[in-house]
């Protein structure tokens, strides 16, 4: 079900081993794969036929068939072509000459422009801006109230003459509002709009009405990111309609893959200008095209999973981390424990998993997995006394009876943990001793050569993933991660993706 | 990005560490998280009386907030008795018709083509896939539909018609069991939660409902347990004040479940049929919320059973839909599902996967704006209204 593209390459490369060159063939069925999880990530299907077009096309040129590997070369020209498409002309908030600026937020219910409109003020205040937030969503009931207080939190002022809930007219509030600003030199104004469908004439006709009163400088289309094949319909009608200057992605930090994204800049070629990341008004950032480029793709890729590090932690957390790794023996279940809540923190431990290069095979294991579990894990250690946790050596089965009755499991749960424990720690030191984590003190490229695999390392093609079948996979020799096409990270190499997969090892 | 290799590791380390250890031991018998204590008290009833809606609200700060009318909100709005639920599909059927004859109509007219090739199966694949049905069920469906017609050879319009109605009759599933559980048992009233994802109409589709089940005669206590987003309780308390439901509120960036456990309280002093819980919108993805809403549920159950958990969809999710479902059903147990804005051009496609997986049925569906555009959802009308007449 929720197989990356990765994945589905992966098969099919795996039958183009020793080609040096890619036919027709080939391309049609990688491009096939490459048209499925573009559906899959929600882009719409009249988008994604003329983009998969637009990939056959280039695949067919010479670039690809002069390539060293040119079946990863088509992924790469899917990449990059959805990077352009995406950041093809980015551009920054056109201020007006004589302010004020007028910014007008417009989009179906829930996409968030409310909450939006909030986040929008707060970084222009941060840029030294005054915003003045308009209420025009006189619709919803408590609308109004809730720019007020959105407004409250993110410190700007608001004008909202109108209750709302119905009462007032918001070609009026709109109109207002501008003379407001000037008369109280607030240099931007946003004026925040009811949500509406884009097939509602009379309430499209109102926005229209809105935007000839205030002749706004940006109009915004607010989009929420988990919006299906009906985000075509829905922007084609609103730019009819209302017509708008840039887009905005919100809700971002779920897991939908954002296909929209590409379907709006394709087909009303409006460019997006920022990304909305959380509930909190700080949650606010520039568009990145080549981030959101790797997750309509899902290529499950490490940067993805860095970045979603790099959003829970900060630098010196994470380094504090690693350092720990590098010691080696001093790593106790304490240290353990503490990482494993990080992890926690970063989200769901199957998406996190998901995300690992080499994982797609074992996608059905990983469905099993459950954050209970860690909870369990958790309660394990917080039963073992310091002195324990410290040295798990000294678990005896005396010890392993108390910590079961502590933590609520059975004694074969308690030494299986420690075990591992044991087992996890022989690993890192091996990692640290041969290897050295990348980045971390020590050089990398000396030390590669000491292991046993460096042969594989040319080619960093998915399909050799697809050879290490889960079980199969006795040390960490049989498993090399494949690089994805995003970046050249490599895992660390003590990391064995078929440890994982213990049911069919052992 | 050095140190955030380092995190890689780790990942993969408590990966191998507890998960990978994991698979080797017998699952704990449903030892249960540990019991979640009460709340406190029931603090003094946050009920306030009708028509204090609104008030008292952050006025002042850096706003330049003209005051807030409340003269017009203090005086006590009439209480409209709403229209009786039975039927409304049906009246709402032009709408429905509206948003989605473009799909049964498509496939109405590709089927009934003389012949049949790759090209039209594909159209007919097309028209399922931007309906959001997803790549998968789509082939499944167009799979059957092709059986079908070798078997059935020469096609009459109204066989086609038959036939594809026949279809997606059964991809919805008609047979799954939509009835709301909103009837009180004995002095318990019926608990419905209502939880999703933000920005599918959580709070309108309460809203809708407390009125349709008012309009059928039952008494309805509001819960607004979403203490987070702004207003989102003076949202509620208007919709219960139009309605006349008593709504339970707590204090903004409270404690969700306390209110939750009130309105349950509430529920059952005041003899009412049925207590709604309206809750803050959360991602599936973020972990905390998705425990605190757990949390909800278990503390209502210490007063009264939960009858229904009601997952808000938007018809314009798109494949994320499924994985919000799947989530929430993990956390909540999803009973039914209520899927809004299905009067726009979206076709709500995604709902045909859900159902399939994870077999929970819709049950209401929002068609509007309107007070009363909620109906609950019933296959045949909905698949008739799908075809065009």
């Amino acid at each position: 079900m929720f197989e990356t593209l990765s994945d589905r390459l992966t098969s099919v490369f795996s039958s183009l081993r020793s080609k040096g060159r890619l036919s027709d063939a080939d391309i049609d069925a990688t491009c096939r794969e490459i048209r499925i999880a573009l559906l899959e990530a929600d882009v719409a299907l009249p988008v994604v036929k003329d983009f998969v077009a637009r990939v056959k096309e280039r695949a067919r040129g010479a670039e690809v068939s002069q390539a060293l590997n040119p079946a990863q070369q088509v992924v790469k020209i899917v990449n990059d072509e959805l990077i352009e498409i995406l950041g093809g002309e980015t551009r920054r908030l056109r201020y007006a000459k004589t302010p004020p600026t007028v910014i007008m937020l417009a989009g179906l219910q829930g996409s968030g422009k409310t909450t939006l409109a909030g986040k929008l003020a707060k970084w222009l205040r941060d840029q030294g801006h005054a915003p003045l937030l308009v209420a025009c969503d006189l619709q919803r009931p408590n609308a109004v109230q809730q720019l007020s207080v959105v407004a409250e939190r993110a410190e700007v002022a608001v004008y909202a003459p109108e209750p709302g809930n119905g009462v007032g007219d918001p070609v009026a509030v709109a109109r207002q509002s501008i003379d407001h600003a000037r008369r109280q030199q607030y240099d931007v104004v946003i004026v925040d709009t009811a949500g509406r469908l884009g097939i509602d004439q009379e309430l499209m006709r109102q926005a229209a009405d809105i935007r000839d009163a205030i002749s706004p400088d940006e109009v915004l289309f607010v989009v929420d990111a988990m919006i299906g094949q009906d985000a075509v319909t829905t922007a084609q009608a609103f730019m009819d309609g209302v017509g708008f200057d840039g887009v905005v992605l919100t809700k971002l930090d779920g897991d939908a893959r954002g296909g929209a994204a590409l379907s709006v800049r394709h087909v009303t070629g409006r460019p997006i200008m920022f990304a909305s990341t959380g509930e909190k008004l700080a949650d606010f950032d520039a568009f990145h095209p080549d981030r959101m480029a790797g997750r309509i793709l899902d290529m499950g890729d490490i940067l993805t999973l860095i970045e979603q590090a790099q959003k829970t932690f900060d630098e010196q957390e994470a380094a504090k981390m690693a350092s720990k790794l590098v010691s080696g023996d001093g790593f106790t279940l304490d240290d353990f424990l503490e990482q494993m809540m990080m992890v926690r923190r970063m989200g769901p431990i199957k998406n996190l998993l998901g995300m690992m290069p080499g994982m797609g095979q074992m996608r059905d294991q990983l469905n099993q997995v459950d954050d209970r579990d860690l909870d369990r894990i958790a309660a394990i250690i917080r039963s073992m006394t310091p002195g324990e946790r410290q040295d798990p050596k000294i678990i005896n089965g005396s010890r392993r009876a108390r910590i079961a009755g502590g933590s609520g499991v059975t004694v074969t749960e308690v030494s299986n943990l420690v075990v591992r424990f044991f087992e996890a720690q022989k690993m890192m030191k091996r990692m640290t001793q041969g290897m050295g984590i990348p980045g971390m003190p020590g050089g990398r490229k000396s030390q590669k050569a000491q292991k046993p695999k460096k042969g594989r390392r040319v080619s960093g093609d998915p399909r050799k993933a697809g050879q290490a079948k889960p079980g199969s996979g006795t040390g960490p020799e049989a498993v090399q991660p494949p690089k994805g096409v995003l970046g050249n990270l490599q895992l660390p190499p003590g990391f064995d993706p078929s440890k994982l997969n213990l049911p069919g090892q052992n | 990005m050095d140190g955030y290799l380092g995190i890689i590791v780790i990942v993969a380390l408590v990966a191998v560490l507890a998960v990978g250890g994991l698979f080797l031991l017998f699952r704990p018998k449903a030892k249960d998280l540990p019991p979640v204590e009460a709340p406190p008290e029931p603090r003094a009833p946050g009920v306030e009386e009708p028509g204090k809606a609104g008030l008292g609200e952050q006025d002042g700060g850096t706003t330049t907030t003209l005051p807030p009318p409340a003269e017009e909100l203090l005086k006590p709005p009439a209480i409209e008795v709403p229209p009786p639920s039975a039927g409304r599909m049906v009246r709402l059927r032009s709408r429905l018709a509206r948003s989605q004859s473009a799909l049964g109509k498509g496939l109405l007219e590709l089927l009934s083509r003389d012949r049949l090739d790759d090209d039209v199966w594909d159209e007919i694949e097309e028209i399922l896939i931007t309906a959001d049905v997803g790549v998968a069920p789509t082939r499944a469906m167009v799979e059957d539909l092709r059986t079908k017609v070798k078997v059935l050879g020469t096609r009459s319009p109204e066989e086609v018609r038959g036939m594809l109605r026949e279809e997606l009759l059964a991809q919805i599933a008609p047979d799954l069991d939509r009835t709301l559980h909103t009837r009180a048992h004995g002095e318990r009233p019926a608990v419905v939660l209502v939880v999703g994802v933000n920005g599918t109409g959580k709070t309108t589709t309460t809203g809708k409902l407390a009125r349709a089940l008012i309009g059928d005669g039952n008494k309805v206590v509001l819960g607004a347990a979403d203490t987070f987003r702004a207003a989102a309780t003076d949202q509620l308390q208007t919709w219960g004040d139009r309605v006349g439901a008593a709504v339970v509120r707590g204090p903004e960036g409270g404690d969700p479940a306390s209110v939750a456990f009130d309105a349950v309280a509430k529920g059952i002093e005041d003899k009412v049929d049925t207590v709604i819980v309206d809750t803050a919108g959360r991602l599936h993805t973020k972990t905390g919320l998705m425990d605190e809403l757990g949390k909800v549920k278990r503390v209502i159950e210490k007063r009264a059973m939960v009858d229904e958990v009601l997952l808000v969809l938007d018809a314009t999710t798109g494949q994320n839909g499924m994985r919000q479902a799947q989530v929430f059903a993990e956390v909540v147990n999803v009973t039914g599902i209520a899927l809004t804005k299905l009067d726009g051009t979206a076709k709500g496609g995604i709902v045909i996967s859900v159902q399939r997986e994870l077999g929970v049925p819709v049950k209401l569906v929002g068609l509007g704006e309107g007070p009363d555009d909620l109906a609950p959802f019933d296959p045949e009308v909905f698949v008739d209204a799908l075809l065009g007449d």
